[in-house]
């Protein structure tokens, strides 16, 4: 599903032209208007969620946009934590949403009772 | 390390951008730093009609504030984010960031508001956004947020971005109060909520909410139009306003499908078997605003606490100075008021700074005065009044605290 841009504003006017830049987001390709957030291009092509929570893998957006919820961090090339709100997208970036990380205590935890000694 | 400046300014919003131009004025070095894409901070998603009719448009008014700082001489440097702060021996400041190292005398904190959330189950689905975030994503990146969304909790920037959402023909299924929690307070009291919309009722565009206002000054006429109020709502820029219904939860399974409402009654009690399910696929969480404080915090600048300014605040001055040496704070960060409040406040610290610097054209203490006044003026012609009691809090503010 795509969202798309406020094209006219009875107020602000036409979006203004930008050129456009094309990156990718989890291996699919996406483009950008030139300077904007990597969270407004991945909305405006209908991506809402750019993470799963690393415990539980719920799915997770955008909260704020302005960078003080950290709820939209995602990781680019090899450096992770990245917040998609303030992060201007550039030409041929990489990106990769957050994914489930591996809680070894938990699952210690879990299996021991699962062994039900 | 970054050396060569008498003045770091953090936050690019309308008070760092008054106070850059106003101390490079004087005479300064000024560095701002901001860690958005580009300066301006919150003032660029503000869009609203004044009384006189003529648009405030933020982004043109950040673009005349961005041109004034740099006509002056000061250096702009966006997506820097400064994670602390610490006094040198040499009474300066080291500032860290996601960019290096900073050093300079002085230091202006005017990092603006943050906006408080209003937790309800559902929260965390992609689609649920703070008001601040779907004002950002429609004016400033023109990226629509959704096709139909549901605003949870009604307060003066609520009531603000729901105009600046229907003006760019996003659609709006109702605004709806949060649910009763230990959080929400008296945001999920319609009486409460009905007493706090008649303050900025002049904004409505509705002329039987004016009048309405009017009536509704007093508690009796306020209980009777809660108990006659429609479920259902009344249109406010063609948005139903219920005050009569909560949000319960927020559903949906990858991102949000809508939001489980229920009717409640004139005290905010939800009534059972009211529940009936919303449509929609994004939400709005207004929760009001705060000051955004943290590296005053961590720079060791005392706080007071004071409601009418939006929670707690640095120590400051009228002169926008802090008990700390060389740390000064403008805008938001000392309470929560409108951005030509926070250009006038930006203003006096650049003047102070300047004094305090010794700077070349340095100001003399009337233009400082002068500019404090300036302040005060503007505070009362506020066309928005985040709280009714800000001029006599910040009176009793800058009267215990003589810095």
């Amino acid at each position: 599903m795509s969202y798309g841009r406020i094209e006219h504003h009875p107020v602000l006017g036409p979006l203004p032209p930008a050129a456009t830049v094309s990156f990718s987001f989890d291996g699919s390709h996406y483009t950008a208007r030139e300077g904007e957030s990597i969270a407004a291009a991945l909305l405006a092509s209908g991506i809402r969620t750019l993470r799963l929570h690393e415990e539980h893998g719920s799915p997770r957006g955008i909260y704020c946009n302005i960078g003080h919820c950290m709820e939209c961090r995602v990781t680019i090339g090899a450096k992770s934590g990245i917040r998609a709100c303030l992060t201007p997208v550039k030409a041929g970036m990489d990106i990769r949403s957050g994914t489930v990380l591996p809680t070894p205590f938990r699952q210690a935890t879990k299996s021991d009772r699962s062994l039900s000694l | 390390m970054n050396t060569n400046c008498d003045l770091i300014v953090v936050g690019a919003g309308p008070a760092g951008l008054a106070a850059a131009c106003s101390a490079a004025q004087a005479g300064l070095k000024v560095l701002l730093l901001d860690e958005f894409m580009k300066p301006g901070g919150r003032l660029l998603g503000q869009l609203h009609q004044e009384p006189g009719g003529a648009w405030w448009n933020g982004i043109r008014e950040a673009q005349l504030l961005v041109l004034g700082a740099q006509e002056a001489g000061a250096v702009i440097e966006t997506g820097v984010s400064v994670t602390g702060l610490e006094r040198t021996r040499d009474n300066g400041w080291t500032l860290w960031t996601n960019q290096g190292r900073y050093r300079s005398p002085y230091v202006l904190l005017a990092t603006g508001a943050a906006e408080s959330a209003n937790p309800l189950p559902g929260w965390t689905l992609p689609g649920v956004m703070s008001i601040g975030a779907a004002q950002v994503m429609t004016n400033v990146q023109r990226v629509r947020v959704g096709k139909r969304g549901v605003v949870i909790g009604m307060n003066v920037l609520a009531m603000a971005i729901v105009s600046e959402l229907r003006l760019a023909g996003i659609d709006l299924a109702a605004i709806v109060l949060p649910p009763g929690n230990a959080l929400s307070g008296s945001s999920s009291d319609p009486e409460a909520v009905l007493e706090s919309l008649v303050r900025f009722a002049d904004l409505a565009p509705n002329a039987m909410l004016k009048y309405g206002a009017k009536l509704l000054q007093s508690s009796m006429t306020r209980n009777i139009a809660l108990n006659l109020y429609p479920k259902q709502g009344i249109r406010m820029m063609g948005v139903p306003l219920q005050l009569r219904r909560c949000a319960i939860e927020i559903v949906g399974r990858d991102a949000v499908e809508g939001v489980l409402v229920a009717d409640v009654t004139p005290r905010g009690e939800p009534i059972a078997g009211s529940e009936r399910f919303m449509e929609a696929d994004f939400v709005c969480i207004a929760g009001g605003l705060y000051p955004l404080a943290e590296l005053a915090a961590v720079a060791g600048c005392p706080f007071r606490y004071v409601p009418e300014l939006g929670g707690h605040v640095p120590v400051h001055g009228e002169n926008m100075q802090t008990p700390v040496p060389g740390l000064y704070v403008a805008g938001n960060i000392t309470g929560v008021e409108s951005a030509k409040v926070a250009i006038a406040q930006g203003r006096v610290a650049g003047l102070s700074i300047a004094f305090s610097a010794a700077a070349e054209n340095a100001p003399d203490e009337a233009e400082i005065k002068d500019a404090m006044k300036q302040v005060k003026r503007i505070r009362q012609e506020a066309l928005i009044q985040f709280h009714p009691d800000i001029a006599r809090s910040r009176a009793k503010l800058y009267q215990t605290e003589t810095v």
